[in-house]
C-alpha cells in the first residue's frame, strides 16, 4: 500500500516537472503587452496584490485568480469514468464575514457567464482577518490547489510585512497562484511579486451598447521586470484577457510601453 | 444533598393548578406525615416551623440531562424519563461490567456517591424496569420474568392518572397482578387503549422501544481509566490508540467514518463532546487525530479535564462504505482526495457552514438562483451552470438585499435612470440595456414585477438596477433598487 502511494506521488511530481519547474509556471494573461512586461505571463507560486480602486477592481482580482487556476488541470473523477473532462484545479476564495454585505455576495450565475466554472470554486468565510490568514496557510499547504483569492478589507494589523512574506513563501512552496485583493486599503510595503491597481474602464466611446468587461489596470510594482498601464478586456468564451484596442483610440494613453524594463517601482 | 441534622424540615414547593403544593420533601418531613402533592398551606398547618424552598423545574431538567450525559458511559442509549428518571438500554452491554447484578450495583453506587438518592432495577421492558425501580429497588427480573416480578406491586406502580387509579380501587383491584387478570377488552373500554398498551409493556408482553437522546454511533472504541487522567499527553495518546482500533473495526467492515465524535467523560460527571465531519469516508488514524486535534485547538474554551477523565470514547457516528482501493495509481484521484482533506481541515477549523460550494437552483429569481451549501456535503461534480456569454447577462456580485437608490433622474418615465445616487456617490449613466422583466413567484411570496436594467456609468462601473413594480401602477411612484455589480 505504501509503495503504490509513493508511485502516485512520484507520478505527480513528474507531471509537474514536465510542465515546468514547480512554482515557476508562468500563466499568460492573454494581453500581449502585459505578458511581455511580465516576462511571458503571471507567475504562479507567487503573491500578487490587487488594490481595487472601484467596483471593477474586485472583478479583476477574481478573474486574475481564475486565470491562475489553469496552471494545473486535473481530471476530477466523475461517477461515470467515461465522462472525464479536463478542468482547472480548484479556486479557493477566502473573505471576511462582512465582505459579502459590504461588497456583495458572489453570484455563481454571473461567474459561470464569465467562463469560470462555479463547480471548481470553494468559498471560505473567515470571522476575523487572523482566521483568514490561517485558512490561507492551510490552503497553500495543499499542492493541488489551483489558486487562492484572499480578500482583505482596509489594513488589518495582522497583515504586516511578516504575514505577507509568509504568504509569499507559502505560495512559492506550493506553486499555487495567490491573489491578495485589497479593498479600501492603503498601500504599504509587502513581499508581493507584483502589485496592481485596478478599476473598471468604460466601453468604447463609439459604442452605444456595452461589450466585454473592461479594466484599466496599472502594474505599479514588479519584482522581476517593468511596470506599465494596460487596458484589458475579459473574453468569457476563452477565459482569458485581451487587449481592449479595437478602435485603438482609447487604448493609446494606457500603453505606456515597457521601456521601463528593468526599472523597479517601489 | 446532605441532610441537615438540625433546623426545620425542608420541603420544595411548586405551583400546580394555581396553588402552591409540596413538590418534594426530605425524609424527616415525610416521617411527620407530609406527602408530595399536598397543598403547602396544609403542610404548614401540620408542621411548624417548616423550611420552604421554591422549586426550579428548569434546573431539575438540566440536572437530569447532565446525569443522562454522565450515564452515556454505561451505554450509548440513554433516555430521559422526566422529571426524575432515566432509562438505560443495556442490551449487550452488561457483560462489559461483569454481568447485570454487578452493573446495577456499579451504576447505583456511583450515582449515590455523587450525593443522589437513587433506586434502580433491571427488566426486559422499559416500563417493567421503571415500576420495579420505584417499588422494588434493586430487583433484577430474569428474561421473561417481568410479569411475575411486577404482579405483587401496588396499582400505583401503573403510573396512571388519579381518575384511573380511583376507578381501579373502586373495582377492588389492589395489585398489578389483579389488574392483569382482567380481560383487556374490559380495561380498554373503561380506561382507554393506551392503558392496556402500557400494561402489556409492563408485563413484558409488548416492547416499547426507547428513543435515543442522540444518534447512536455506527461503531465506537473506548478507553476506561482506573485513575482519572489529566495530562494532555495521555489524552492525545489515548485518542491515537482509539483511532487505531476504530480504524481496525472500520477496515474489517470496508467502511470509513463520515462523522467522528470524541466524548470525554469527566470523573465529576461533566461530559465534553467534539464532532468532526469528513467530506469522504475516512479510516486513517493519523488523519483522524490531526482533525480532532485541530478541532480541540479551535475550541473557544479549551478542553478542561477538571479532576480528570475516567473514560474517553471515539465514535464513528456515521460510517459509510469506502471504495476498495485506498490508494489509487491515478494522479488525479490523489489530487482530489487531498483537496477534500483540505476542505475537511478548513471545516474543522472554521465550522462547516463557513466552507461553501454552490449549487444551481431551479428558479429564475436572481437572488435564489444558486444555493451555498457546506463544501463537505457534496463532491465537485453536480450542477448545470449557464454557458459563458459575452457580455455576461448576470452580475458577478449580488448585494445581500437590494439597496434603494435615490435622486433618480430619468429622461422619460419608462427609461432607465440617467443619474442616481447610491451609497453617497452620484453616478452618471453612460449606457443602459434593458428592460429585462422578471416576475416574482406570486404563489410563494407576493411581490411586484421587476424591470431590470444593466447600466454603465461614465467611469465604467457596471450595475444591475431594477424598478420595483410597473410604472403606471396605481398611485405609486416607482422605486429603484441596485441589486448587483458586474465585473
Amino acid at each position: 500500500m505504501n509503495n503504490s502511494a509513493k508511485i502516485a506521488e512520484l507520478r505527480h511530481s513528474l507531471a509537474r516537472h514536465a510542465s515546468g519547474a514547480a512554482g515557476q509556471t508562468a500563466v499568460p494573461l492573454g494581453h500581449a503587452a502585459a505578458d511581455r512586461v511580465l516576462g511571458g505571463g503571471l507567475k504562479a507560486g507567487a503573491l500578487h496584490e490587487v488594490f481595487a480602486e472601484d467596483w471593477g477592481g474586485g472583478g479583476f482580482a477574481l478573474l486574475l485568480a481564475a486565470r491562475l487556476t489553469t496552471r494545473l488541470t486535473t481530471r476530477l473523477a466523475t461517477r461515470l469514468a467515461s465522462a472525464r473532462t479536463d478542468r482547472p484545479a480548484p479556486l479557493f476564495w477566502v473573505r471576511g464575514d462582512y465582505a459579502a454585505r459590504e461588497y456583495g455576495a458572489l453570484d455563481p450565475m454571473g461567474l459561470a457567464a464569465l467562463g469560470v466554472d462555479p463547480r471548481g470554486l470553494v468559498m471560505v468565510r473567515a470571522p476575523r482577518p487572523a482566521d483568514a490568514l490561517a485558512a490561507a496557510g492551510d490552503i497553500l499547504a495543499c499542492p493541488h490547489v489551483g489558486a487562492l483569492l484572499l480578500e482583505m478589507e482596509a489594513n488589518p494589523k495582522v497583515l504586516d510585512l511578516t504575514a505577507s512574506r509568509r504568504l509569499a513563501l507559502a505560495a512559492e512552496t506550493s506553486g499555487a497562484g495567490l491573489v491578495l485583493l485589497r479593498e479600501g486599503a492603503r498601500e504599504t510595503p509587502s513581499a508581493a511579486h507584483t502589485r496592481w491597481r485596478a478599476r473598471a474602464a468604460p466601453s468604447h466611446p463609439d459604442d452605444d451598447d456595452w461589450g466585454r468587461p473592461r479594466f484599466a489596470v496599472e502594474l505599479v510594482r514588479h519584482r522581476s521586470g517593468g511596470v506599465g498601464k494596460f487596458l484589458m478586456e475579459w473574453k468569457s468564451e476563452h477565459g482569458c484577457f485581451d487587449a481592449a484596442d479595437h478602435g485603438a483610440v482609447a487604448a493609446a494613453p494606457f500603453h505606456r510601453q515597457a521601456d521601463a524594463q528593468g526599472r523597479r517601482a517601489v | 444533598m446532605p441532610e441537615p441534622l438540625s433546623g426545620a424540615p425542608l420541603v420544595i414547593a411548586g405551583k400546580a393548578n394555581n396553588a402552591l403544593v409540596v413538590h418534594a420533601l426530605e425524609a424527616r418531613a415525610e416521617r411527620l406525615g407530609l406527602y408530595p402533592g399536598q397543598p403547602l398551606a396544609n403542610a404548614r398547618a401540620m408542621v411548624q416551623p417548616l423550611r420552604v424552598v421554591p422549586a426550579d423545574e428548569k434546573a431539575d431538567a438540566a440536572l437530569l440531562e447532565n446525569m443522562a450525559d454522565w450515564c452515556d458511559r454505561f451505554t450509548p442509549l440513554v433516555t430521559l424519563d422526566a422529571p426524575d428518571g432515566l432509562y438505560l438500554d443495556i442490551s449487550g452491554a452488561a457483560h462489559l461490567f461483569g454481568g447485570e447484578a454487578a452493573m446495577l450495583e456499579d451504576v447505583l453506587t456511583r450515582i449515590a456517591a455523587q450525593g443522589f438518592a437513587i433506586q434502580g432495577a433491571i427488566a426486559g421492558t422499559s416500563l417493567a424496569a421503571r415500576a420495579l425501580a420505584r417499588y422494588r429497588n434493586r430487583t433484577i427480573a430474569p428474561p421473561g420474568g417481568a410479569a411475575k416480578a411486577v404482579s405483587p406491586l401496588p396499582i400505583a406502580a401503573l403510573d396512571c392518572d388519579a381518575k384511573a387509579l380511583r376507578a381501579l380501587r373502586h373495582a377492588g383491584l389492589k395489585s398489578v397482578g389483579q389488574v392483569a387478570q382482567r380481560q383487556p377488552g374490559e380495561l380498554a373500554a373503561r380506561l382507554g387503549q393506551d392503558f392496556v398498551r402500557r400494561l402489556r409493556v409492563m408485563l413484558g408482553q409488548a416492547q416499547d422501544p426507547l428513543a435515543p437522546r442522540r444518534p447512536l454511533p455506527d461503531l465506537m472504541a473506548e478507553q476506561r481509566f482506573a485513575d482519572p487522567v489529566v495530562s494532555r499527553d495521555v489524552t492525545a495518546a489515548t485518542l491515537l490508540a482509539l483511532a487505531q482500533s476504530l480504524c481496525g473495526l472500520l477496515e474489517r467492515q470496508g467502511r470509513g467514518a463520515r462523522i467522528l465524535q470524541a466524548a470525554f467523560f469527566r470523573a465529576d460527571g461533566k461530559t465534553e463532546r467534539i464532532a468532526v465531519r469528513m467530506a469522504a469516508p475516512l479510516r486513517d488514524p493519523a488523519v483522524m487525530l490531526r482533525l480532532l486535534n485541530q478541532k480541540l485547538d479551535a475550541l473557544a474554551d479549551p478542553l478542561d479535564p477538571g479532576f480528570g477523565f475516567d473514560l474517553i470514547r471515539l465514535e464513528a457516528v456515521l460510517a459509510e462504505e469506502t471504495k476498495s482501493a485506498t490508494v489509487s495509481f491515478d494522479v488525479d484521484a490523489n489530487a482530489r482526495r487531498q483537496v477534500l482533506f483540505l476542505i475537511d481541515r478548513l471545516s474543522a477549523r472554521l465550522g462547516e457552514s463557513r466552507v461553501l460550494r454552490f449549487l444551481p437552483q431551479d428558479t429564475h429569481i436572481p437572488e435564489a438562483a444558486a444555493a451555498a451549501i457546506p463544501a463537505q456535503d457534496d463532491d465537485f461534480e453536480d450542477g448545470a451552470w449557464p454557458a459563458p456569454a459575452d457580455p455576461p447577462p448576470r452580475p458577478l456580485r449580488l448585494l445581500e438585499r437590494p439597496e434603494e437608490i435615490s435622486h433618480v433622474v430619468a429622461a422619460v418615465p419608462d427609461a432607465p435612470p440617467a443619474r442616481f445616487r447610491w451609497r453617497q456617490c452620484l453616478h452618471e449613466v453612460a449606457r443602459a440595456e434593458g428592460p429585462e422583466r422578471i416576475a416574482m413567484q406570486w404563489w410563494h411570496h407576493p411581490g411586484a414585477t421587476r424591470d431590470y436594467f444593466r447600466v454603465e456609468t461614465r467611469s465604467g462601473q457596471r450595475f444591475w438596477l431594477y424598478r420595483d413594480g410597473l410604472y403606471r401602477q396605481a398611485g405609486l411612484a416607482p422605486r429603484w433598487y441596485l441589486q448587483g455589480i458586474f465585473a
